[in-house]
């Protein structure tokens, strides 16, 4: 089940980069949007910190892999 | 609570006093090029825990643990003679922590030293972007130190964008070089022997754990509502990984310290997707799939719907799913065989789900808030997370932009 969930996500992936637009800069009002950012919020640093600690799964979010603390 | 309000009011005087005289605007060309603070960022949080699986006293007891997490940043931009943007960047974070289990370590005092630990990490960072030549570069140096952890760690990163600015491709490597002081808990710091107590050579010394951290992503605009990044990590750790005062208690009765593997292999990849639906409703998505050679495998799932009642003001509602299996080492208290090579009874190994819910609120104006001319933007944050294993966190942060 959890790899038929992983192939839909990579196949969204391939499919929503071959559909891409050329947006030009007077077009990305919603694109840039501060809301529109795609990293996570400055509030969510103190919760990705203690999510390294309590889980065992970390990284490919902006934030860290390990190392830096005594966390897993 | 208390503390971060006094966090707040704190931040609120130094943004007064800093911004008491504003400077005379630069006129001439080769003023704007000089170096000036361009923006402040402080984050303050609270966070509390309760559970009762302790890894300190062998996966059973009580982990209650609070966390008021600081943290300042700094960052000053410089244009050069070839109209590159440098940004340097300056943070010191500041958490004080208490821990009912750490107090476990050495139950043979009231309340000894580990109970509460204050960790400050300062770092250093600056990038260069090349507007013309569409890349950007950094590198920053991080340390950590608090009462048994030393950290220092350095980063390099690259990034090239797209003629139109539509997509952007980006590397970045991380090195943390960090050094732990061995503390072991009290009882198994030396042996009983016919002539005495003799000291345990293996609870004395520091030991090493290195980390290696690879990071890619590629960030892609799909329409005028839509834009995806892909984000990848491979990461390495070597040395001291297990923690060597938490406990395991064994089948027979013995106990020893938890014993894992000098080495770790983790591999993340992540999808963040956010789409502008009407005027008012932003989606924004994240999933990872996480997988690594001690048998953890872990799924995550977050969503989070702002809704913007103006252009300055936002409420947003999130929800956060995780799910991880177990490693290979972990077993509850009293269920490892003494004859094991690898065993924890840490709960963060076990199997579990966990829940994530809370809101978000967002204020941000270039003319200010509260009365603050340089005050960008104000963020206030809450959550509530809940594991299957009965660990319950509540955390508050609050978050202010200045400009």
């Amino acid at each position: 089940m959890k790899n038929r969930i992983a192939l839909l996500f990579s196949g969204a992936i391939l499919l929503g980069l071959s559909s891409c637009q050329s947006v030009k800069e007077y077009n990305k009002m919603y694109l840039n949007d501060s809301e529109m950012a795609l990293t996570a919020r400055k509030t969510q640093k103190s919760e990705m910190n203690f999510m390294l600690y309590r889980e065992g799964a970390s990284g490919a979010n902006g934030g860290k892999t390990g190392g830096g603390c005594g966390c897993n | 609570m208390q503390k971060l309000f006094l966090g707040a009011s704190a931040f609120y005087l130094s943004i007064v006093c800093s911004f008491a005289q504003s400077p005379a605007p630069d006129s001439a060309a080769y003023q704007s090029r000089k170096l000036k603070l361009d923006e402040v960022d402080f984050v303050s949080s609270y966070y509390v825990q309760d559970g009762n699986h302790s890894a300190v006293t062998g996966g059973k007891g009580d982990e209650h643990l609070t966390d008021f997490a600081n943290a300042l940043q700094l960052n000053f931009l410089r244009t050069d003679s070839r109209q590159r943007l440098h940004t340097f960047g300056l943070e010191l974070g500041i958490d004080h922590y208490t821990s009912a289990s750490s107090d476990k370590i050495d139950s043979t005092t009231i309340s000894s030293a580990s109970s509460a630990d204050t960790r400050y990490y300062p770092s250093l960072s600056w990038s260069m972007h090349d507007e013309p030549k569409h890349y950007t570069v950094g590198v920053g140096l991080l340390f950590s130190t608090e009462y048994d952890y030393f950290s220092s760690g350095a980063f390099v990163s690259y990034s090239k964008f797209s003629e139109d600015n539509n997509r952007e491709l980006g590397l970045k490597f991380n090195v943390f070089l960090d050094s732990w002081k061995v503390i072991y808990p009290v009882e198994l710091r030396g042996f009983d022997t016919p002539t005495g107590r003799i000291e345990n050579p293996a609870a004395r010394g520091t030991k090493p754990r290195n980390t290696y951290n690879g990071s890619f992503s590629l960030l892609q605009v799909i329409s005028k509502r839509l834009q995806v990044a892909l984000l990848a990590d491979v990461a390495y750790q070597s040395g001291q990984l297990g923690t060597l005062y938490q406990r395991v208690y064994f089948t027979d009765g013995s106990h020893n310290v938890e014993r894992l593997p000098e080495s770790r292999f983790k591999l993340p990849v992540g999808l963040r997707s956010n789409y502008f639906l009407g005027d008012k409703i932003v989606f924004r998505s994240f999933y990872r799939y996480y997988t690594d050679d001690w048998g953890i495998s872990a799924h995550t799932l977050e969503l989070e719907v702002p809704y913007k009642f103006s252009p300055f003001f936002s409420v947003s509602p999130f929800y956060r799913y995780f799910t991880q299996t177990a490693a290979d080492y972990f077993a509850p208290y009293r269920q490892h065989q003494a004859s094991e090579e690898f065993y924890t009874s840490d709960f963060d190994l076990s199997a579990f789900d966990s829940h994530f819910i809370g809101t978000n609120v967002r204020f941000n104006s270039a003319n200010g808030i509260l009365g603050i001319n340089h005050l960008n933007t104000l963020e206030l944050r809450y959550g509530h997370y809940s594991r299957t294993n009965g660990l319950q966190a509540n955390i508050i942060t609050l978050a202010a932009t200045v400009k």
